[in-house]
């Protein structure tokens, strides 16, 4: 149990590949930090630096206030799991968790006192005799899992550890990781390109894009707050809408309406209008700031419907809607509301989140 | 890189043919492919075993009109045929474990530490997999005969050893590739350092690649001649080929085929029991050095 | 502690290669380099064995020596027939190895039977077949009434010269076999079916299809058999002794003679070298092409 904290760290392979630029964040005990990010943005390539398996090119990774930049990976006390779990094939389960141990010069007693609690725990313990390859997909996750916990590290670091199971089981191996890691009280380093698994595990959220930290906040705030266009196109499914619209006085001009701007930033020559499909909702009668648009694709989903709609007097903008299955419209026109606490602006070339209204 | 073949291989057909078109030509064909493959060795087999009337017949006699085991007593009866053999297996043997020991370290150096200059060694090591023997052979008379060599087994297992490590780091290193790199993170995690991970974690994983490698290394070892010939002039010490060879050199008028023939087969029978055992590793295992350069 | 992650590394990868490469340096550099010096004095007989130092003259006398050079075209016929040979049969039997029939494992170990044994002992079992007296050969060309009487086959230049070829073709064309076979094996067998559906012929597709994907197994294959024929011994070493008259001495052969039983070391160094140069500058343009190749069938 200790705190973990990125320095500037920065990896370059040659001067245009550079996976991580600049990155500074940190974990604290009873944190579950999820690196997340599309594939190629740097986020394994952290995990790897913070594990010892990469040499940083400038900054520094400690652990516990200590500067473990030049040590290997086995002198840092981290546990890692893998994506491919990468269990000893030709040692059994028992042997696969108590080899780290035993590399620490562990009195054989104790060896086996944490495998039983660790065992007993993850349910492996009729299976602690059999080799990987005669264990299902699930069982050895959680050996891998139990490799992790029975080293009782300072910081676990789990790379893309649900990636490899069917849809059904990384549910439910899911929420057990979420149980598993809420008892301990070490931080956690996670990485993945599921924004799911971010959503539901994390205490904290790091959205990673080309080699740069683009949001580092709690799933909540990721989600209603998304720092830039990256953010918010990135988060959630289905996608936000991101509209560029011109603008006029205070309003932005989509096709025949106007949508108020709000009041803490100045109205730019043009702005990028952001709101999630979940949040388009239809007008009823008496609002005034409405979108109208004629339906183009109805997709269905079982509990919603994915409607999107080309919006009246610009025939190039779609906007798409996720209305709950139960709403029902007549003919092949919709008017949309857009209600303000959920409309998102960003700057046109930055991408930045403009400021809210408070 | 090249999939190895392997029992599940793809079925191809590159002649998609009429149906009896292959009914007829292609057991044609498998007959011709055994006859060219086998006849010569049947050949030798047949004389082994026949009186040396019946070898010296003319016409031939094809068949041996009478079975005899006396060309195979002989060798081992008139010539120390025991101790060719044990010394080809001590040479081989000895050379094929010093390889691995000392290939395989190298091939997983090659293979995952990024290390300046690999593509030169890589280069250098394939180059040297295609110098015929005789180009070595001048100046390692003269290191044996300094260092006093000659009549030792030394003098056949140090080049043995290393006209074969060229290929096991070939071979090695392939298979090397081929292990999830997951697996050595894991091992670095859980606090093994490199020897420790080559001895523990991926030596017992590359256990087929090892037998694959020895297979070949025993075989070239146990077949080298020019080095044999050359460094080893005392009787005891002699290795099958060139002991056989001068079964045929040495006889003043009348060549002894029956024990020559006997010989032959004696000689050659742990080979072709290692075939027989390991065909598809061989297969593996020269495509993998081969193409993979 | 103040190295990093990435020079530890290194340093561990020097170490694992450095008694491979020492042996290497042994083996293969130090001869070599070696014979390069030696091929600079004169040490033989005629100087009792002492190196004297006499600059090129190693080479200028092997430009005018008419054996050296008959070795070459010897090496240069043996080599070449026996290679192409052994690429047609080779080629065939990949194609009827890649079929499927019954027993189909057990006739690739016996295809790959001739290439596993040892060399020499191939060669006194070959001399015995093409024996003039009781020799299978022979026998059976009489039987067929193709000759009147006993071929010397050893004993005359031009069928000593086949005899031998008859035997490397033999024992190497299983190592084509394997390579052509394993290329065979990656060639994904759809292709065929799209090009027969297009109305091609079994021919047409090999012509197609097979040659132009097998090409970079084909110069392999040609590349290691060809410095293999280049530097062959045990064979005619066992089979000819080089004889009759000096027919089949290839260039190891005289190499051999010409150290071994002339004790002419000086010599024999200039005769290494050369054919070291001729190898090396054979393989660049051979590995030329081969990457040309395989740039061109985008393979690897």
């Amino acid at each position: 149990m200790a705190k973990l904290e990125l320095i500037h760290l920065n990896k370059t392979y040659t001067p245009k590949v550079i996976p991580v630029k600049d990155l500074t964040l940190s974990v604290e005990d009873h944190e579950f930090l999820t690196l997340l990010g599309p594939s190629g943005c740097g986020k394994s390539t952290t995990l790897r630096m913070i594990a010892g398996l990469e040499q940083p090119t400038r900054g520094e990774v400690r652990i516990g206030g200590q500067d473990v930049s030049r040590k290997s990976a086995g002198d840092r006390n981290i546990a890692m799991v893998f994506q491919s779990y990468a269990l000893y094939p030709h040692m059994s389960v028992y042997d696969n968790m108590a080899s780290g141990l035993k590399l620490r010069k562990m009195p054989s007693g104790e060896i086996r006192s944490r495998i039983e609690e660790v065992s007993r725990f993850l349910g492996l313990k009729d299976l602690l005799d059999r080799r990987p390859g005669k264990l299902s997909g699930g069982q050895r996750q959680r050996v891998a899992l139990g490799r992790a916990l029975v080293r009782q590290p300072d910081v676990f670091l789990l790379d893309e550890p649900l990636s490899n199971l069917d849809a059904l089981l990384r549910e439910q191996v899911r929420a057990e990781l979420k149980q598993i890691f809420a008892s301990q009280a070490t931080p956690v380093v996670y990485v993945t390109h599921d924004q799911t698994e971010a959503m539901t595990l994390s205490s904290q959220v790091a959205l990673l894009n080309d080699g740069y930290l683009q949001q580092l906040a709690s799933p909540k705030q990721i989600y209603s707050q998304p720092a830039n266009r990256f953010v918010a196109g990135f988060i959630g499914s289905p996608q936000m809408n991101l509209l560029e619209l011109p603008c006029r006085e205070n309003y932005a001009l989509l096709g025949n309406s106007k949508i108020p701007l709000p009041t803490s930033f100045a109205p730019p020559p043009h702005v990028v209008l952001g709101i999630r499909p979940e949040h388009a909702r239809i007008a009823r009668p008496e609002e005034a700031i409405t979108v109208t648009g004629t339906i183009i694709l109805v997709e269905h989903l079982g509990m919603s419907n994915l409607v999107s709609l080309r919006v009246a007097g610009s025939e190039s903008i779609t906007v798409r809607a996720l209305l709950s299955a139960e709403q029902s419209w007549q003919g092949n026109q919709i008017t949309l509301a857009f209600p303000p606490e959920h409309t998102h602006w960003f700057h046109v070339e930055t991408g930045d989140r403009l400021p809210d209204a408070e | 890189m090249v999939p190895l073949p392997s029992s599940a291989a793809v079925e191809t057909s590159p002649s998609p043919s009429p149906l009896s078109v292959k009914k007829i030509v292609l057991p044609l064909a498998v007959i011709l492919v055994v006859g060219f493959s086998l006849a010569p060795i049947l050949w030798q087999v047949l004389t082994s075993v026949k009186t040396n009337a019946d070898i010296a017949a003319v016409p031939n006699v094809y068949l041996p009109t009478r079975f005899t085991l006396e060309h195979y007593i002989e060798i081992f009866r008139r010539r120390p045929f025991l101790s060719y053999m044990l010394n080809s297996f001590m040479v081989a043997t000895i050379s094929t474990l010093l390889c691995l020991l000392i290939g395989t370290p190298a091939a997983y150096a090659l293979a995952r530490l990024k290390l300046p200059g690999e593509q030169a060694i890589l280069a250098i090591v394939l180059i040297i997999t295609l110098f015929p023997y005789i180009l070595l052979f001048l100046g390692l008379l003269e290191i044996v005969r300094a260092l006093g060599l000659a009549n030792n087994y030394l003098a056949l297992v140090i080049p043995y050893t290393a006209i074969n490590v060229p290929l096991t780091i070939l071979v090695m290193r392939s298979f090397f590739q081929q292990l999830p790199r997951d697996l050595e993170d894991s091992a670095k995690v859980d606090g093994y350092g490199t020897w420790q991970m080559l001895a523990q974690i991926l030596v017992p994983l590359t256990v087929p690649a090892l037998v694959t490698t020895g297979i070949l290394t025993f075989i070239s070892a146990w077949n080298e001649f020019l080095f044999a010939l050359t460094f080893i002039t005392r009787e005891s010490l002699k290795t099958i080929p060139v002991a056989v060879a001068q079964i045929s050199g040495t006889a003043a008028f009348e060549i002894p085929y029956g024990p020559l023939a006997a010989a032959t087969v004696v000689g050659t029978l742990p080979l072709v029991a290692l075939v027989l055992l390991f065909q598809r590793r061989i297969v593996q295992g020269l495509t993998a050095g081969a193409v993979k350069g | 502690m103040s190295s990093t992650l990435e020079t530890r590394e290194r340093r561990t990868g020097w170490l694992l290669l450095a008694p491979a490469l020492i042996l290497l340096a042994l083996v293969y550099a130090y001869p070599i380099a070696r014979s390069l010096w030696l091929s600079l004095f004169n040490q033989n007989l005629g100087t009792e064995l002492q190196p004297v130092f006499t600059g090129l003259d190693n080479y200028v006398r092997m430009s005018g020596d008419g054996r050296f050079w008959q070795s070459i075209l010897n090496t240069s016929v043996f080599t070449v027939a026996s290679v192409l040979i052994e690429l047609v049969i080779g080629m065939g039997i990949a194609l009827v190895l890649n079929q499927s029939f019954p027993g189909r494992g057990a006739i690739r170990t016996i295809a790959i039977l001739p290439w596993a044994l040892p060399t020499a002992l191939i060669g006194t079992t070959w001399a015995w077949i093409f024996n003039d007296q009781a020799g299978i050969v022979n026998d059976i060309l009489l039987r067929l009434g193709l000759i009147e009487t006993g071929i010397n086959w050893l004993g005359n230049p031009l069928p000593a010269l086949l005899s031998v070829i008859v035997a490397d073709v033999w024992k190497t064309t299983p190592f084509i076999s394997i390579l052509l076979l394993a290329g065979l094996q990656s060639i994904p067998g759809d292709l065929y079916e799209a090009h027969a559906i297009d109305g091609a012929s079994p021919w047409q597709s090999f012509r197609q299809i097979t040659l132009p994907l097998l090409m970079p197994q084909i110069l392999v294959a040609t590349l290691f058999r060809f410095a293999q024929a280049f530097g062959i011994f045990d064979l005619i070493q066992v089979m000819t002794s080089g004889g009759p008259g000096g027919a089949t001495e290839t260039v190891s052969i005289y190499i051999y003679a010409t150290v071994m039983r002339y004790l002419d070391f000086g010599y024999g160094a200039a005769l290494v070298v050369v054919t070291f140069v001729v190898l090396v500058l054979v393989m660049a343009i051979a590995a030329f092409f081969l990457s040309k190749v395989r740039a061109a069938t985008g393979d690897r």
